[in-house]
C-alpha cells in the first residue's frame, strides 16, 4: 500500500506533465471535434465566362448561392487560371465557352470546363461532384416542360451519423491513443526513471517482493486512465452532442481491459530498456505510431497494402477501437465483439507472461 | 566567433559519439516515408456493398452487374432481406446497401419512375459521402444508358443537355501520394527537428553538464546558437534524404525550383529548432520535455492541414492555424512541390515564418537562465 501512496506522489508532484495528461485529452477531443472535418463548403472558384449570356449568367448565380462555393473573382482570361491557382486559394475553375447558350438552345448541348486544382484528389473529387449536381439541377429546370422518361431515384440513408461529422469516427480513436499514450509511455519511462536514477535497487532490496514493486507502479496509471476516459466520454456526450449508444458499463470494463493490456506493455517495455530515452523511443516508434497508422481511425485500412493489413492485426489498439466503435456508436452488444475481447485477452496474456519470465531481481 | 566554433565542436563530437540516435535520425525518415503514404491513403475505393435485390429482373441485375464492374466497389453481401443486409453493416462486412425494390423493372417501364433505397454506414464521414456519390454517379449513368435504349426510336423527346469536362490539374491522375508524400515529409522534418532540440538542454540539465557551462564566460546566445546549428545541419540533412526518397520512390519531383524549397526550409528548420529549445529552457527532465513537445506536435500536425483541409475549418481553428508552423510548411511544401509556385507568391510565407524564427529563437534565449 505504501508502494502505491509513494507512485501517486511521484505522478501528482510533476504538474507539468499531469496537466498535459489530463489537458490532452482535451485537446483532442475539442480538435477532432469541431476543427478536423472532411466537410468541404465555401471552396474558393474562379469562373472564366466567355459566354456572358442568360445561361451561363444562371449557372453562376446557382453557385452563388450554393454555400459550397463562393466565387472569387469572376470575368479573367483562361491564362489567369493557372496563376490562381499557384497562389494557392482557389480550388476550382468553370469555363463558359462563348455562345453558351445558343449551342445549348438550338443543338440541345451545351458544353462547359470545370478544371479542379487536384493536389488533394478527395477535394477535387467532391468539389467536382457537388459542382456536376448543381449543374444537372439547372439542366432539370430547363426540362421541367418535357418531363423525363424512366426516372431512378435514390432514397440514401445516412446510418449512425447523418451529419456526416468527424467525431463519431474519431471519439472512439482518440480513446484508444489517450490511454495508448497514459499507459504504455507513463508507465515505461516511471519504471526505467527509477532504473536509471538508481533508486530501483533501493527498491529491489526492500522486503517488499519485486513484482509488487512493479505492479505498484501500474496503479496509478489505471486510476488516471479511468479518469480520462471517464472525462473523454462526459466531453463526447456533452460538448459534441455524441451519446454512448451501447451499455456504459460493458464500454468501462472494455476499456479496464484495455488498459490493462497497455500496462502490461508498458511494463515489458521497461523491463527490456536501460535508458529513459530508448524507452521514450520505443514506445513512441513501436507503440503511438502504430496505433496511430494502424488502428483503422486515421487511416483506411482496407485500402493497405496487404502486408500492413496483416500487421494491424497485432496492433492492440485496433481491437480496442473496433469495440469502442461497436459499443458507443453502434450500440451493440457483448455477443458482438467477443472475439475481439478474446484477442485482447490473449495479447495481455502474453506479455505478462513473457515480462515475468524476463523480469530480474539483480540489477547486471 | 571562437567560442561557437568550439560550441560547435563538442555538440557535433556529442551527435557523433551517439551512433543509436544518429542511426535513429537517419534510418526513421527513410522508414516513415516508406510506410506512411502506403497507409495514408485517402483514396475511397475498395467500398463493400451488400445488394438486397428483391426483384430478380434483368435491369437489376445489369445494374448490380454494372456497379461491381466499377473499380470503386466490392460485392461482398448478396441478402434475402434488409435486416440481413444491415446485420452485415454491424459486423463491419459491409459499408453499403443497395436495396432494389420489388417490381423495380415494372414500374420503371409503366410508371416512369422508380425509387432504389440505399444506405450507409456513415460512420467514417468521408467515405459515406464519396461512397454515396459514387454509387448515385452510377446509378444516374445506368440511368441514362436504359432511357436512350428505350427513347431511341421515340424523336419526340429532346432533352437540353450541359457537357461537363472535368481536367484535374496538377495531378491528373488523381494520386494520392502526390499529395501525401510532401505533407509526410514536412511533418517528418518537423517531428525531428523539434524532438532532438527539446531534449538536448533537459538533458544537460538532469546529466548536470549544464552547470559547467553555466560558469564558463559562454554567453546565452552564443549557447543557444551553438545547440542550434547542429540540428540545423541535420535537419537539412533529413529534408535531402527525404526528398531523395519521393524522388526514388515515389517519382516524385518538384515542379518548382529547389532553391525556393531549400531556402523555406532552412528558414521554417530555424524555427521550430527555436520552438523546441524554448520548450527545453522551460522544463528539468526529459520525460517533461518529451511530453510537452509531443503535445504541441500533435496539434501542430493535425491542424496543420496534412489530413483534412485547412479551409474546411471553422472560423476560430483557422485563426489558430494562423499560428501554427506546421501549416505554412504543409502549404509552401505541397505549392512548390506540385504546383511549382515560385518566389514572388511565397513571399508572404516566408516572411512570417521568418518571424516565427526570430520570435522563437530570441524568447529561448531570454528565458534560457544561467542560474539554476
Amino acid at each position: 500500500m505504501s508502494f502505491v501512496r509513494k507512485e501517486f506522489s511521484h505522478v501528482l508532484r510533476d504538474r507539468r506533465t499531469l496537466l498535459i495528461l489530463f489537458g490532452m485529452p482535451l485537446v483532442q477531443i475539442l480538435i477532432f471535434g469541431f476543427a478536423l472535418t472532411n466537410e468541404v463548403k465555401d471552396s474558393k472558384i474562379v469562373v472564366v465566362d466567355y459566354a456572358r449570356d442568360d445561361a451561363s449568367q444562371a449557372i453562376i448565380s446557382k453557385f452563388e448561392a450554393s454555400h459550397y462555393f463562393e466565387i472569387e473573382k469572376s470575368a479573367m482570361s483562361h491564362d489567369d487560371i493557372e496563376k490562381s491557382f499557384k497562389q494557392g486559394k482557389i480550388k476550382m475553375a468553370i469555363v463558359f465557352p462563348a455562345n453558351f447558350n445558343e449551342d445549348l438552345l438550338h443543338q440541345n448541348k451545351g458544353q462547359l470546363q470545370i478544371i479542379a486544382d487536384a493536389s488533394d484528389p478527395n477535394t477535387a473529387n467532391t468539389i467536382t461532384n457537388y459542382a456536376s449536381s448543381i449543374i444537372r439541377d439547372y439542366q432539370s429546370q430547363l426540362d421541367m416542360t418535357t418531363s423525363v422518361p424512366y426516372q431512378i431515384t435514390t432514397k440514401t440513408k445516412m446510418l449512425y451519423n447523418p451529419q456526416l461529422a468527424g467525431a463519431p469516427n474519431f471519439v472512439p480513436g482518440v480513446m484508444a491513443l489517450v490511454l495508448m499514450l497514459v499507459c504504455v509511455m507513463m508507465t515505461a519511462v516511471s519504471i526505467v526513471k527509477e532504473k536509471e536514477t538508481g533508486t530501483m535497487e533501493v527498491l529491489l532490496v526492500s522486503p517488499f517482493k519485486p513484482i509488487l514493486v512493479i505492479f505498484s507502479k501500474a496503479v496509478p496509471y489505471l486510476l488516471l486512465s479511468l479518469i480520462n476516459v471517464a472525462s473523454i466520454l462526459l466531453l463526447s456526450v456533452f460538448v459534441l452532442d455524441l451519446p454512448v449508444n451501447g451499455s456504459v458499463f460493458l464500454l468501462f470494463a472494455e476499456s479496464i481491459l484495455f488498459i490493462i493490456t497497455c500496462l502490461t506493455l508498458g511494463i515489458f517495455i521497461s523491463i527490456k530498456t536501460s535508458s529513459q530515452q530508448v524507452a521514450m523511443l520505443i514506445s513512441l516508434m513501436g507503440m503511438m505510431l502504430p496505433t496511430i497508422l494502424f488502428s483503422g481511425f486515421m487511416f483506411p485500412i482496407e485500402n493497405m497494402p496487404k502486408v500492413l493489413q496483416v500487421i494491424t492485426n497485432i496492433v492492440p489498439s485496433k481491437w480496442y477501437y473496433i469495440i469502442v466503435k461497436s459499443i458507443m456508436i453502434k450500440g451493440l452488444g457483448f455477443s458482438f465483439i467477443w472475439k475481439e475481447t478474446l484477442i485482447l485477452l490473449a495479447i495481455t496474456l502474453f506479455f505478462l507472461v513473457v515480462s515475468l519470465k524476463s523480469f530480474k531481481i539483480r540489477l547486471s | 566567433m571562437r567560442t561557437i566554433k568550439f560550441l560547435l565542436q563538442k555538440e557535433f563530437k556529442q551527435i557523433f559519439r551517439n551512433k543509436a540516435i544518429l542511426m535513429l535520425i537517419m534510418v526513421m525518415p527513410v522508414v516513415q516515408l516508406l510506410i506512411l503514404p502506403l497507409a495514408a491513403d485517402y483514396e475511397v475505393k475498395n467500398i463493400n456493398l451488400a445488394v438486397v435485390d428483391h426483384d430478380h429482373s434483368t435491369y437489376s441485375q445489369k445494374l448490380i452487374s454494372t456497379i461491381t464492374a466499377t473499380t470503386y466497389f466490392k460485392l461482398t453481401g448478396y441478402n434475402a432481406s434488409y435486416d440481413e443486409a444491415f446485420r452485415m453493416i454491424e459486423l463491419d462486412k459491409a459499408d453499403l446497401v443497395l436495396e432494389i425494390p420489388q417490381g423495380f423493372e415494372r414500374n420503371l417501364v409503366r410508371e416512369n419512375v422508380q425509387e432504389l433505397f440505399v444506405a450507409v454506414n456513415a460512420i467514417n464521414g468521408t467515405k459515406a459521402n464519396l461512397g454515396g456519390a459514387y454509387l448515385n454517379t452510377i446509378i444516374q449513368t445506368f440511368n441514362n444508358d436504359i432511357r436512350v435504349k428505350l427513347t431511341e426510336h421515340d424523336n419526340s423527346i429532346q432533352q437540353k443537355t450541359v457537357d461537363i469536362t472535368v481536367s484535374n490539374w496538377f495531378n491528373i491522375f488523381m494520386n494520392y501520394h502526390v499529395f501525401m508524400v510532401p505533407g509526410i515529409l514536412a511533418t517528418l522534418v518537423t517531428m525531428i527537428g523539434g524532438f532532438l532540440s527539446a531534449l538536448n538542454i533537459v538533458k544537460e540539465k538532469e546529466v548536470g553538464t549544464i552547470e559547467q557551462i553555466n560558469v564558463t564566460p559562454i554567453k546565452k546566445s552564443h549557447f543557444i546558437l551553438g545547440k542550434l546549428i547542429p540540428f540545423w545541419v541535420l535537419g537539412n540533412i533529413v529534408f535531402t534524404l527525404g526528398l531523395a526518397v519521393t524522388w526514388l520512390v515515389y517519382g516524385i519531383t518538384p515542379v518548382g525550383s529547389l532553391l525556393v524549397l531549400y531556402s523555406f526550409v532552412s528558414i521554417y528548420l530555424l524555427a521550430i529548432l527555436g520552438f523546441g529549445l524554448l520548450i527545453s529552457t522551460f522544463c528539468d527532465t526529459q520525460q517533461q520535455a518529451m511530453f510537452i513537445m509531443f503535445f504541441f506536435v500533435m496539434i501542430f500536425i493535425l491542424m496543420g492541414g496534412l489530413f483534412t483541409p485547412i479551409e474546411s475549418m471553422p472560423a476560430w481553428a483557422q485563426v489558430v492555424s494562423r499560428f501554427n508552423p506546421v501549416s505554412y510548411l504543409i502549404q509552401t511544401m505541397r505549392m512548390v512541390i506540385l504546383k511549382g509556385s515560385g518566389f514572388r507568391v511565397l513571399l508572404g510565407n516566408i516572411g512570417i515564418i521568418a518571424i516565427f524564427a526570430v520570435v522563437l529563437n530570441v524568447w529561448a534565449v531570454l528565458n534560457y537562465r544561467k542560474v539554476s
